[in-house]
C-alpha cells in the first residue's frame, strides 16, 4: 500500500507521454495479485514472443491433433467447412472479388495463431490444449500453408523465427489523411445531382429473413389488425388433449438449450450431416447409426458393443462428453446443469425421423 | 400543416376496412360515418379490474409489442453461439435502447458469471499487480455516460449493394445505453502505470477472451469499467457484470465479462485486431486499429419494416445519427436520393458518442420518394456515400460501413432497400 515517490513519478511520466486524463490517487483497493494467478490468466502471447511458454511441437503430431480436435470445423487440410474459417490457402487472393484470408495470406504474426489456439480453441472445449499440443498445431497450420517442412519442429526458441507472408500488409489506420478531408467539406444543399434512378433492389436478393405474411420479420403490425386481433378469442384453450411424450415446456426449453448444439449438429426436415451428425429420432437409437457420418473409432466400438443413446447414457454423454467417451470428436465441452441435459433430451425426443 | 387535424384511430380503423390497407385516399382529415363502438360502448377495461400490482414483478413488454424483438439474420454465421442479432431500430424511438432488445454479439456464447464469482485481474508493466472483487469495483468514484455501441460491421452485408430489407437488419448492429460504472484510468491508478506502458490488453471470461488492445491514451481519457445500464444491473447478453464502455470505438472492444486488463508496451496483436476488425482495401492491403466509429445516420420510419399506412399528409420522418468522434450536430434529409437537402430537427439532446434522435415533419403528397439522411458532426464530417466510400476502400471491406441509406418510398407507402446511381 505504499506510495513511493518513484511511483507517483512513474505515473506522472506515463501521463505526460500519453498526454491523457490525470491519474488520481490510488484508494487502496483490491489486493496483490499472486504469481500463481497471474500464470493462468495472462496467457497472451505478442508479436515479439513475450508470453510465450517453454515447449515444442511438430507437424506430425500437429497433424494427428488437428484431424481431431479442429478438422471438424476447419477441415483435415485447414481449408475449412461451410463458413468455418480457412485456415490455410488464400495466397494471393487479397485483390480477388472473394478474398480468402487465412493465415498463410492475410494474418500478420504468428503469436497470434498460437495466442488463439491456446486461449480459446477448440471450439467449446477453450484451455483444454497443452503448450506443447499448442506448438504442434501451430506447427502444421504453417505445415497446411506451404510455410515449413513436414519435418518441422516448432518451439519458443526458433517461434520468432517465422514470418508470415502477409506480415507487411497492413497500414494504421489513415482515415484521418485520406478520408476526412475529403468528407469534411460543407455539403450541397441543392441541385446536388440529377435525377437519381434505382440500380439494386435488396428485395432482389430475397435473403432477408420474413413474417409469415412475407413481409421483412419485424414490420410494424398494421394498427387495424391490431384492433381486430383484440377480439380474437384464444383458441389455445381447444387443444387437444396432450398425447403422450416429453412436456412441451420441457421441450421448449430443450430448443433453446439445443442452440449451443446447433452449430454443429442440424435437426428437422432434409437435415444433413454437418461438423457431427444430424439428430432427428435419435433418442432409443443404437449410438454410431446415422447414415454417412464417420464416426470417430471410440464411438464405433462402443456402438458395436451395443451402445444405445437413451435418456441415461445420453445425459452422461451431454454432461462430460470426453469423460464419457474418450476419443470422441465431439469438442463441446458438456452442459453441466442436470436442467439443461433434461430440457435438451426432451427436445430431442420430440424430433421425428 | 401541423395545425391540420390529426387522423383519428377510428378514421384508421374504417379506412383500412374499406381500403384493405392502401389507403392514400383516406389522408387528411377523417370523418366518421358511424359512431365508434370504442367510444360508445364501455369496454371492458373501462369498467373491471386491471392486472393487480405485482403481476409481473419484473415486467415485459405488453403482447401487442412482440414484434419489437432482436432478430437474426441464421445465413450469416455457422453457430448460434458465435453469432450476431440486431436492435429492432425500426420499432423504437427516443435514444437509449433497452437492454432486452439491444443487439448482442458473442464470439462463444452469453455465459453466467456470478458477481460472487467475478475477479478483475490489472497486471503487466504495472507498479502492483492487482484483483479486484465485484464489491471492491463499486468502492471507486462512481460515473454516468452515455454511449452507442455499434459493431464495426454493422452494414457490412451492404458493402456490394442493397441486401436487406430493413433498418434492423442494415444498421441494428448498435444500442445505445446511459451505463454506471467507474473510470478505468480510476482502476490503473492503483495498480500504477509504469512508463513503459503504451497499451492496454483487454480480455474477457468467456471461452473467445475477445481480448483486444487499446492505446494507453483512450484508456485514461474516457474508457468506463460499467456494471449497470440504462439503470439496473447489466443484461448477462451485454456481460453481466462487468463490460468495458469505449465511447465511440467499434463494438468488438467492449469487452465483456471483462476479466483482465493488462499493462503492455505494445498492441498484443490479437485475433480479433489482426484476422478479424481489419479492413481490407482494394489493393490487397489492410488497415488496422480503425477503431473510431465515423459519422452516420440511418432513418428509422418509414423504412422497410415501416411501411407508411396512413397515405398522403403529415408524415414524421424519425432517424437515429451518431459519431464517434462527438456531437451530431446536424441531419440532412433528402426526399429524391440526394439532389436537394433540408435539415432535420434534433429532439432531445444530443450527447457526444451517442445515439442522436432526428424528426423531420412532411406534408408527404403521396408521391415517390428516395429517402436519404445524411449526419454531420461537430468536426465537420459529413456522412459519406456509399460509392464515395467505395472509391477509397474497395467492396472487400467488411467493416465500417457507414454510408448513406436509401429507402425507396413508393406511392402505396411500401418502402425498399434499394442502391441509386
Amino acid at each position: 500500500m505504499s506510495r513511493s515517490p518513484e511511483r507517483i513519478l512513474a505515473g506522472a511520466l506515463a501521463l505526460a507521454l500519453s498526454g491523457g486524463a490525470a491519474l488520481a490517487e490510488p484508494l487502496g483497493l483490491g489486493r496483490a495479485a499472486l504469481p500463481e494467478e497471474i500464470a493462468a490468466w495472462d496467457v497472451a502471447v505478442l508479436p515479439d514472443g513475450t508470453g510465450l511458454r517453454p515447449g515444442s511441437g511438430d507437424v506430425a503430431t500437429g497433424e494427428e491433433v488437428f484431424a481431431e480436435q479442429c478438422a471438424a470445423c476447419h477441415g483435415e487440410f485447414a481449408e475449412g467447412i461451410d463458413s468455418w474459417p480457412a485456415l490455410a490457402g488464400g495466397i494471393d487472393s487479397l485483390t480477388d472479388p472473394r478474398p480468402v484470408k487465412t493465415v498463410g495470406s492475410y494474418w500478420p504474426h504468428l503469436s497470434t495463431v498460437w495466442d488463439y489456439v491456446h486461449r480459446s480453441m477448440p471450439f467449446g472445449g477453450a484451455q483444454t490444449l497443452s503448450v506443447d499440443i499448442t506448438y504442434a498445431i501451430t506447427a502444421y497450420i504453417l505445415y497446411s500453408n506451404g510455410l515449413v517442412e513436414d519435418d518441422f519442429v516448432l518451439s519458443h526458441e526458433n517461434f520468432t523465427e517465422i514470418v508470415l507472408p502477409n506480415h507487411a500488409g497492413f497500414i494504421v489506420d489513415d482515415r484521418e489523411t485520406t478520408e476526412y478531408p475529403l468528407f469534411r467539406a460543407e455539403p450541397c444543399m441543392s441541385d446536388c445531382r440529377g435525377p437519381a434512378t434505382v440500380t439494386r433492389r435488396a428485395v432482389d436478393l430475397s435473403v432477408t429473413p420474413e413474417d409469415p405474411d412475407g413481409r421483412p420479420a419485424g414490420t410494424i403490425p398494421a394498427l387495424t389488425l391490431a384492433a381486430a386481433g383484440d377480439a380474437a378469442p384464444a383458441e389455445a384453450a381447444a387443444a387437444p388433449a396432450a398425447p403422450a411424450g416429453p412436456d412441451p415446456a420441457l421441450v421448449a426449453a430443450g430448443e433453446t438449450v439445443f442452440r449451443k448444439c446447433a452449430a454443429c449438429h442440424k435437426v428437422g426436415e432434409g437435415a444433413k450431416n454437418g461438423t457431427g451428425p444430424a439428430l432427428n429420432a435419435m433418442v432409443g437409437a443404437p449410438a454410431g447409426a446415422v447414415e454417412g457420418f464417420r464416426y470417430s473409432k471410440p464411438l464405433l466400438e462402443a456402438a458395436g458393443a451395443g451402445l444405445v443413446w437413451d435418456e441415461a447414457s445420453l445425459d452422461a454423454f451431454l454432461e462430460n462428453p470426453k469423460g464419457f467417451m474418450k476419443g470422441t470428436k465431439m469438442a463441446f465441452a458438456g452442459l453441466k446443469k442436470p436442467e439443461d441435459r433434461a430440457a435438451v433430451i426432451a427436445y430431442l425426443q420430440s424430433l421425428g425421423p | 400543416m401541423t395545425d391540420t387535424p390529426t387522423t383519428t384511430r377510428r378514421g384508421f380503423i374504417r379506412a383500412g376496412i374499406a381500403a384493405g390497407g392502401a389507403l392514400a385516399a383516406a389522408a387528411g382529415a377523417a370523418r366518421a360515418g358511424t359512431p365508434d363502438p370504442l367510444i360508445t360502448e364501455v369496454q371492458d377495461w373501462a369498467s373491471g379490474f386491471g392486472d393487480p400490482v405485482d403481476a409481473t414483478p419484473y415486467g415485459m413488454p405488453i403482447e401487442f409489442e412482440s414484434h419489437v424483438v432482436r432478430r437474426n439474420v441464421e445465413w450469416l454465421t455457422e453457430s448460434p453461439v458465435s453469432s450476431i442479432n440486431f436492435t429492432p431500430i425500426h420499432a423504437l424511438e427516443g435514444t437509449i435502447t433497452p437492454q432486452g432488445c439491444a443487439f448482442e454479439r458473442h464470439h462463444s456464447g452469453a455465459i453466467e458469471l456470478a458477481k460472487s464469482d467475478y475477479r478483475l485481474m490489472v497486471n503487466g508493466l504495472v507498479d502492483r499487480p492487482l484483483v479486484f472483487t465485484f464489491e471492491d469495483l463499486l468502492r471507486f468514484p462512481r460515473h454516468i455516460t452515455t454511449a452507442f455501441c455499434e459493431c464495426a460491421a454493422n452494414g457490412g452485408m451492404e458493402w456490394g449493394g442493397a441486401q436487406l430489407e430493413g433498418c434492423q437488419f442494415t444498421q441494428g448492429m448498435i444500442h445505445n445505453m446511459e451505463y454506471t460504472g467507474v473510470w478505468l484510468r480510476d482502476i490503473l491508478a492503483e495498480a500504477g502505470v509504469q512508463t513503459a506502458g503504451k497499451w492496454v490488453y483487454a480480455e474477457g471470461a468467456d471461452a473467445s477472451s475477445n481480448g483486444r488492445s487499446i492505446p494507453l491514451e483512450k484508456a485514461l481519457d474516457d474508457v468506463m469499467v460499467a456494471f449497470f445500464a440504462n439503470g439496473e444491473a447489466l443484461r448477462k447478453e451485454h456481460g453481466y457484470p462487468v463490460r468495458l464502455v469505449v465511447p465511440g470505438w467499434e463494438g468488438n472492444m467492449w469487452v465483456k465479462w471483462l476479466r483482465r486488463v493488462a499493462i503492455y508496451d505494445q498492441a498484443v496483436e490479437s485475433r480479433e485486431e489482426t484476422s478479424k476488425y481489419t479492413d481490407l482495401m482494394a489493393d490487397g492491403t489492410a488497415r488496422k486499429w480503425t477503431w473510431v466509429m465515423d459519422a452516420k445516420s440511418v432513418i428509422t420510419s418509414p423504412s422497410p419494416q415501416v411501411p407508411i399506412r396512413h397515405g398522403k399528409g403529415p408524415l414524421v420522418i424519425s432517424g437515429l445519427a451518431w459519431s464517434g468522434l462527438g456531437r451530431i450536430v446536424r441531419v440532412d434529409v433528402s426526399r429524391d436520393g440526394g439532389a436537394s437537402w433540408e435539415s432535420a430537427r434534433i429532439s432531445g439532446d444530443a450527447k457526444p458518442k451517442a445515439l442522436t434522435r432526428f424528426h423531420l415533419d412532411i406534408d408527404w403528397d403521396g408521391s415517390e420518394m428516395l429517402l436519404q439522411s445524411r449526419a454531420i458532426d461537430e468536426t465537420g464530417y459529413v456522412q459519406p456515400t456509399k460509392d464515395a466510400l467505395r472509391a477509397i476502400r474497395g467492396v472487400n471491406n467488411v467493416y465500417h460501413n457507414n454510408a448513406i441509406q436509401t429507402w425507396w418510398v413508393k406511392p402505396d407507402g411500401e418502402v425498399e432497400n434499394v442502391e441509386i446511381a
